[in-house]
């Protein structure tokens, strides 16, 4: 028996699974960075999330007798990001309240993988912190290891433990002092589990990038939109660029393929849109949510700028000799 | 070298180029052989001899009809044992003559160089040559040359890109015939009266293109010829050999929608197409032989074979040390276009450039999961359409969304399908939303009479 089949009768290594892999690959230098910084429970946080979505990816599908998806691993990943966006001081019920509505609400209910409108883990960080903006803005204490790391900063107790309890946005909005750019770019600061280490962000982002898994135009647009923004109204840019969340969510959220836009011109005015909408609410907002917001709004622009951005056709311009 | 512009988009699959350096090998070995009588764009053509009749190389034996159809003619020596209905390689029935071969290769008497003298008898001897474009397409050759009035042919292009993975049949004609391809352009320079010609290979031949300029200078320097013919090594880059592909890279000319290469001022030809001119031309043996690439996990000797026309897969096959009872899939043309073949009992045609055979593991095919909007297909489609939404469109035979993503644009070169890591049958789909969006345009046609 002959085997028949549509052209072509290659097809390239790439699998959604490789790519997923890629991307749990890929965040765990911030993991590993957290744990250091916070301390165990990092871990203990992270296996939860990842371990319930993958449990909520599995029972949803059987209950609704689809085929079984979690080989894919994008709940995988959708758990680890949930994980990167929650204090490491979360009541342990709440990551499991978090993966039930990413997987369950915002992914499957919209017909699993492919056809979420936003970000699962990004949506799910958003109820979380309107639903428990106490539990979700409870910053951790940093461990032992990484205060003595910064003895210079050790020398001032008092400062030390502002700098341990309060996001750098935070103390921005409320004239506090700052943590040291070095600082903030290891992850000497408070934060959620992910959004710490600048650094173990930017060597997933590499990987991804080495990898073909993102390309540089969504996150350069997005954080040179913040940049040029706060640099404009008189902040200083690159305590922005540091602080917070955007490194990951540049890197790691926006550049989620469900929920940007598939064509060239589209993903870059998506994350202009996020850029913009990320620095409005950092200056004017009085929440330091912006890049949840940013992102999460501009998905569901993203059918929208598809639409505005389709690719003119080959031969489809008025053609020009010579 | 010169270099010129690169159309945006396609993949970058394997090469597999295995029979690079290998000698193309002239196979005569064949007891029977089954000439179809359509193996080209057009209506077929009829059978002019009876069973029991002896027939002779190079002898006509299908009478073309209309303008679109080519003559066929006898690729062996020997005795008309059937004349039947057989299904083609393409899934159609089609009329077969049966030919038991004497193995001696006798040429036909009716074998005499023709006599051109200008455009038009030039045209004509194509038709009477039975060639048809051997790139791939089975397109009649004289009517591509037919310039319409009102349009000027500025360039001849000359595709030697050869971009799909694993066939080196028209590098083959390069290396060993560069000779006659250089006359073969000038031919149709001539009699075509086109100013102009440029042949692109893909940069990973370079070889190709070295023994085409050698040429080149050989005829300055003997004969005092300065044909205005450059060679151009083109970014290798699948699917670089697609006419408008091609067109773009060699001339920065977009052929628009829906229009012709002649509408930008170019005509192209395929390599071996050329070849074959310039020898029909000297000899007057008609399109009987065709060169092919046979690869392929299934195939224990890849090579380069010269075969008659009408030659059996299995006995092809076997020659490159390839089973036809155990191959996974035989697959007529290139692993990125080629047609997957049923069952193995078919013929060569006039445009086959190769056979490829792939063992039960390569044949394997992977399982569909769902869209993950990556948009891979997007950045690898060079006619820059959304893959990805003519695949909902076709899904959901939504001809409104087919037609306004332009469904009718794509050439199915399998570059959205290759890169697609959902493993989505692309191209598959969306052929059927062309087949959904043209339904639609004919019984709006009915409508309006």
């Amino acid at each position: 028996m002959l085997q028949v089949s549509s052209s072509p009768h290659i097809r390239d290594s790439a699998t959604t699974q490789r790519l997923m892999l890629d991307v749990v690959i890929a965040l765990i230098p911030a993991i590993l960075a957290s744990t250091w910084i916070f301390g165990w429970r990092v871990l203990l946080v992270t296996a939860l999330t990842t371990g319930t979505a993958v449990l909520f990816e599995y029972l949803s599908r059987r209950l609704m007798k689809r085929y079984n998806s979690i080989g894919d691993m994008s709940a995988l990943v959708t758990g680890l990001l949930l994980a990167m966006n929650l204090p490491p001081t979360i009541p342990l019920w709440i990551p499991v309240v978090g993966s039930f509505i990413a997987i369950i609400i915002v992914k499957q209910f919209f017909g699993g993988i492919g056809q979420n409108f936003m970000n699962p883990a990004l949506a799910a960080r958003v109820i979380l912190m309107l639903s428990f903006p106490a539990a979700m803005t409870r910053w951790a204490i940093l461990a032992d290891r990484a205060r003595s790391a910064t003895t210079a900063v050790a020398d001032q107790a008092g400062r030390l433990d502002l700098i341990a309890t309060a996001t750098p946005l935070y103390i921005m909005q409320n004239q506090g002092d700052m943590p040291s750019y070095l600082d903030m770019f290891i992850g000497i600061k408070g934060g959620c589990i992910g959004e710490v280490s600048v650094l173990a962000l930017l060597i997933g982002a590499v990987y991804l990038i080495v990898r073909k898994v993102i390309n540089l135009w969504i996150p350069l647009t997005y954080i040179g939109t913040v940049a040029v923004i706060t640099a404009l109204a008189g902040q200083d840019p690159l305590y922005h660029v540091l602080s917070a969340g955007l490194i990951i969510g540049a890197f790691f959220m926006a550049t989620d393929y469900v929920t940007a836009p598939v064509t060239r011109n589209g993903q870059i005015i998506f994350a202009l849109g996020c850029g913009i909408i990320t620095a409005l609410i950092r200056l004017f907002g009085s929440m330091t949510e912006g890049v949840s917001f940013a992102i999460l709004l501009m998905n569901l622009l993203t059918p929208h700028i598809e639409k505005w951005t389709r690719p003119v056709p080959f031969g489809g311009r008025k053609y020009v000799k010579g | 070298m010169l270099r010129f512009g690169h159309f945006s988009g396609g993949v970058h699959p394997k090469g597999n180029k295995n029979t690079h350096f290998y000698p193309t090998v002239r196979l005569d070995d064949f007891k029977e052989i089954h000439i179809p009588m359509s193996m080209h764009i057009g209506p077929p053509c009829t059978p002019i001899v009876k069973v029991g009749d002896q027939v002779k190389v190079g002898q006509l034996i299908g009478e073309a009809s209309g303008p679109m159809a080519v003559p066929i003619h006898s690729s062996v020596s020997g005795k008309v044992t059937a004349i039947r209905k057989e299904v083609s390689s393409a899934g159609r029935s089609v009329e077969v003559v049966l030919i038991e071969s004497d193995g001696q290769y006798t040429r036909d008497e009716s074998v005499v160089p023709p006599v051109v003298t200008d455009t038009e008898s030039f045209l004509k001897a194509l038709r009477d040559s039975g060639l048809v474009g051997l790139g791939g397409a089975g397109f009649p050759t004289h009517m591509k040359l037919k310039v319409p009035e009102g349009k000027t042919a500025e360039f001849l292009v000359i595709n030697a890109a050869e971009c799909e993975p694993y066939i080196t049949a028209d590098f083959r004609q390069c290396a060993e015939h560069p000779d006659e391809i250089i006359e073969g352009i000038m031919l149709v320079m001539q009699y075509l009266d086109i100013p102009k010609a440029l042949i692109g290979v893909e940069d990973n031949k370079p070889l190709a293109a070295e023994v085409l300029k050698n040429e080149l200078t050989k005829l300055e320097l003997k004969q005092n010829l300065k044909p205005d013919i450059s060679v151009h090594l083109l970014k290798t880059m699948y699917p670089q050999g697609a006419e408008k592909m091609l067109i773009y890279s060699l001339t920065g000319r977009e052929v628009p929608s829906g229009k012709l290469p002649i509408d930008v001022g170019a005509v192209v030809l395929n390599v071996s197409t050329v070849r074959f001119i310039a020898k029909y031309l000297k000899t007057g043996m008609p399109l009987v032989r065709k060169r092919l690439t046979l690869d392929g996990s299934g195939l224990k000797m890849p090579c380069n074979v010269n075969v008659p026309i009408g030659a059996m897969i299995p006995d092809v096959i076997s020659h490159a040390g390839g089973n036809a009872a155990e191959a996974g899939k035989i697959i007529m043309g290139g692993s990125m276009m080629g047609v997957a073949l049923d069952r193995p009992e078919a013929s060569i045609i006039k445009h086959n450039n190769a056979i490829l055979v792939f063992d039960k593991k390569e044949a394997e095919i992977p399982q569909e999961t769902q869209c993950i909007r990556c948009g891979r297909c997007v950045e690898a489609c060079p006619m820059h359409l959304m893959p990805t939404m003519l695949d909902v469109g076709a899904r959901n035979k939504d001809v409104e969304q087919l037609e306004d993503y332009h469904v009718l644009d794509c050439i199915e070169c399998g570059c959205c399908t290759y890169v697609c890591p959902a493993k989505r049958y692309l191209v598959q789909s969306i052929r059927a939303g062309k087949g959904y969006v043209r339904q639609a345009q004919a019984q709006a046609k009915e409508g309006t009479k």
